[in-house]
């Protein structure tokens, strides 16, 4: 006869030759609450203070932020006010990128609560003050690529990261967009903020719509999340498509559009099943709406658009002219809304799209990128970060990772804006490096790479204007006079990551 | 030069406000406001007092605010303001 009891002593013995515990039958029954009720009791759902206590954030630490709500986020604001009342000290602020919004920060600077940031990039007073020396500490930007790829290598540790989300159960189970009625914000992809939900040691979920247990399809899942706070605005859906991201009605944005769009269809690599895509800045947005009618006219499909997505690509692939949306970041709210409802319009983590180190990261199956910029130089070196002022006014987004990546490159510039000059000698802060990049489109005509002679070619058979950016520069400067030099002074107030993580360029500070 | 206060220009981007009023202080006394003014504030002056000066204005106070207007742009609003303020038509005179 073999008994449980009889069976005990040789499990002892089994067990004490295992390293184990012998199974202890006599704790009480388990919680009968249903269910929904118990989650109503998640011991992840807390206060934001609470949150911040748990997560054993301390001085020196490093926070961080995603910027899916652009010109709109409340939630770095709200989550370093607190942080600043609590008391924290020496913070290192390491958001995907900052916007205008931000400018409370000044304050954090002074008083010593934020005394590092890592960002994609910087705008409005907070960018003018830190180019003036704000800060200790030059600011270290990183391309989107590179902060993925930097996070995941560890070289960008997290301890607590604070992310925003639409909607989000008790048990962590978030989302950009909600699916309940009491849905108060909107912003579709939250690809930014997923290395941080991955890879941070503590992740707190800020949420503007709890919604019960299980919230999917989810975009981060409660595996990654520790704690959950209910708030009540993550951010302003309206703003998403402000500043470099609105749809432009200048003409002249539209003729550069129109002008990228004629080096795409005549660039050798319109074919069935290409891929595309575009960067923020009017022109380069606008591109993709003037090559509709010859994908139509060609019965051509493009296999993906990535990137950005923008109401002209959900458009373009509701008409059956772009087979799969993949969506690091949703450009205005159509494309959050296609993210939510499309299940061929796929959400990815900024590692799986332009990390240099993930083989199947999409910006390596790119064929062409339409990117702006605030200057080219004569090399085809581009800035995207810093006015011609010296002063930061911009972001490196996916940039040099898109144009490093596809296997066409084509900037869309001005040759001016207002006496600034988009075409110069030398770029004000090196970007993203010349080799990389294949095609400059101005209105005063189309400059090609040496590198890439097959393509002057055939856009020349095509009709269009080459020229070269020495005759670009000229013609600059034959109108505008020849610029004084910037006073720039002896401080690295930043310093540019190439997304191999060597250092590419350093910023220095203006002096007035 | 006898002068009364007066403008020309715009604040759109690519142009200049220039505004002349009369100055106690001797010479010409520019106040330059420019979202150019690192690359092209001395250049700007310039214009401004080269212009001026031509029309025979040698003592004034001068508010500019400059959106990246070019050297062209600069001398008609000058010129522009200037003949408002001494109610000399230097095109027809």
């Amino acid at each position: 006869m073999s008994t449980l009891n009889e069976r005990h002593t040789l499990a002892e013995q089994v067990a004490q030759a295992m390293g184990k515990s012998v199974y202890n039958n006599v704790e009480a029954h388990k919680d009968i609450t249903p269910r929904l009720e118990l989650q109503q009791k998640s011991p992840k759902l807390m206060t934001l203070e609470e949150a911040i206590r748990h997560s054993g954030l301390k001085d020196g630490m490093t926070i961080s932020f995603h910027h899916h709500f652009r010109g709109g986020d409340k939630v770095v604001n709200m989550v370093v006010d607190k942080l600043a009342e609590m008391g924290f000290k020496n913070l290192h602020l390491a958001a995907s990128s900052l916007q205008d919004v931000h400018e409370p920060l000044i304050e954090h600077i002074r008083n010593g609560v934020i005394t590092e940031i890592s960002t994609s990039g910087l705008r409005g007073e907070l960018a003018k003050e830190i180019s003036h020396g704000l800060m200790e500490k030059p600011v270290v930007f990183r391309s989107h690529g590179g902060r993925g790829e930097a996070i995941a290598s560890g070289e960008l540790h997290i301890d607590v990261a604070f992310l925003g989300a639409s909607s989000s159960d008790p048990l962590g189970n978030a989302c950009g967009y909600s699916r309940s009625e009491n849905a108060k914000s909107i912003c579709g992809s939250l690809g930014y903020a997923l290395p941080d939900a991955h890879y941070a040691d503590k992740v707190v979920i800020l949420t503007d719509d709890l919604v019960p247990y299980p919230n999917t399809p989810n975009s981060i899942s409660e595996h990654d999340v520790d704690y959950v706070v209910e708030v009540e605005s993550v951010g302003d859906s309206s703003k998403i498509a402000s500043g470099a991201i609105r749809d432009t009605k200048n003409p002249r944005d539209i003729l550069l559009a129109q002008q990228a769009a004629k080096v795409i269809v005549n660039s050798g690599y319109f074919k069935n099943g290409f891929s595309i895509q575009t960067g923020s800045g009017g022109a380069s947005l606008a591109a993709v709406k003037y090559i509709r009618q010859s994908m139509i006219d060609q019965d051509i499909k493009a296999s993906f658009a990535l990137g950005g997505i923008t109401a002209h690509m959900v458009k373009m692939h509701e008409e059956g002219l772009i087979e799969r949306l993949i969506d690091v970041q949703s450009f205005d709210k159509v494309a959050a809304e296609s993210l939510k409802n499309d299940s061929k319009h796929k959400e990815v983590s900024a590692c799986e799209y332009a990390s240099m180190n993930e083989q199947g990261a999409a910006t390596h199956y790119l064929d062409i990128v339409i990117l702006s910029a605030l200057e080219v130089d004569v090399n085809f070196n581009v800035n995207v970060l810093v006015g011609s002022d010296g002063i930061i006014r911009g972001a490196i987004g996916g940039h040099p990772d898109t144009a490093e990546d596809s296997a066409l490159s084509i900037i869309v510039c001005p040759l001016l804006r207002g006496r600034i000059p988009c075409v110069v000698n030398e770029v004000t802060t090196l970007i993203t490096p010349g080799r990389t990049v294949d095609v400059v489109v101005t209105e005063y005509g189309i400059a090609v790479n040496p590198a890439r002679p097959e393509i002057a070619e055939r856009l020349k058979a095509a009709g269009l204007k080459i020229v070269t950016l020495e005759e670009l520069r000229d013609r600059a400067l034959s109108v505008i006079g020849n610029p004084a030099p910037l006073p720039f002074g002896d401080k690295v107030v930043g310093v540019v990551m190439n997304r191999d993580g060597s250092v590419m360029d350093v910023i220095k500070n203006i002096v007035e | 030069m006898e002068l009364k206060q007066a403008t020309a220009g715009t604040m759109e981007s690519g142009d200049i406000m220039i505004q002349i009023a009369p100055c106690e202080k001797e010479g010409l006394n520019i106040d330059l406001q420019s979202s150019v003014a690192y690359q092209f504030g001395d250049q700007i002056r310039k214009v401004i007092v080269e212009t001026l000066e031509g029309l025979g204005i040698t003592r004034a106070e001068v508010h500019a605010t400059d959106k990246g207007a070019l050297d062209c742009t600069i001398r008609a609003r000058v010129t522009a303001a200037a003949v408002r303020a001494t109610g000399k038509d230097v095109w027809k005179d």
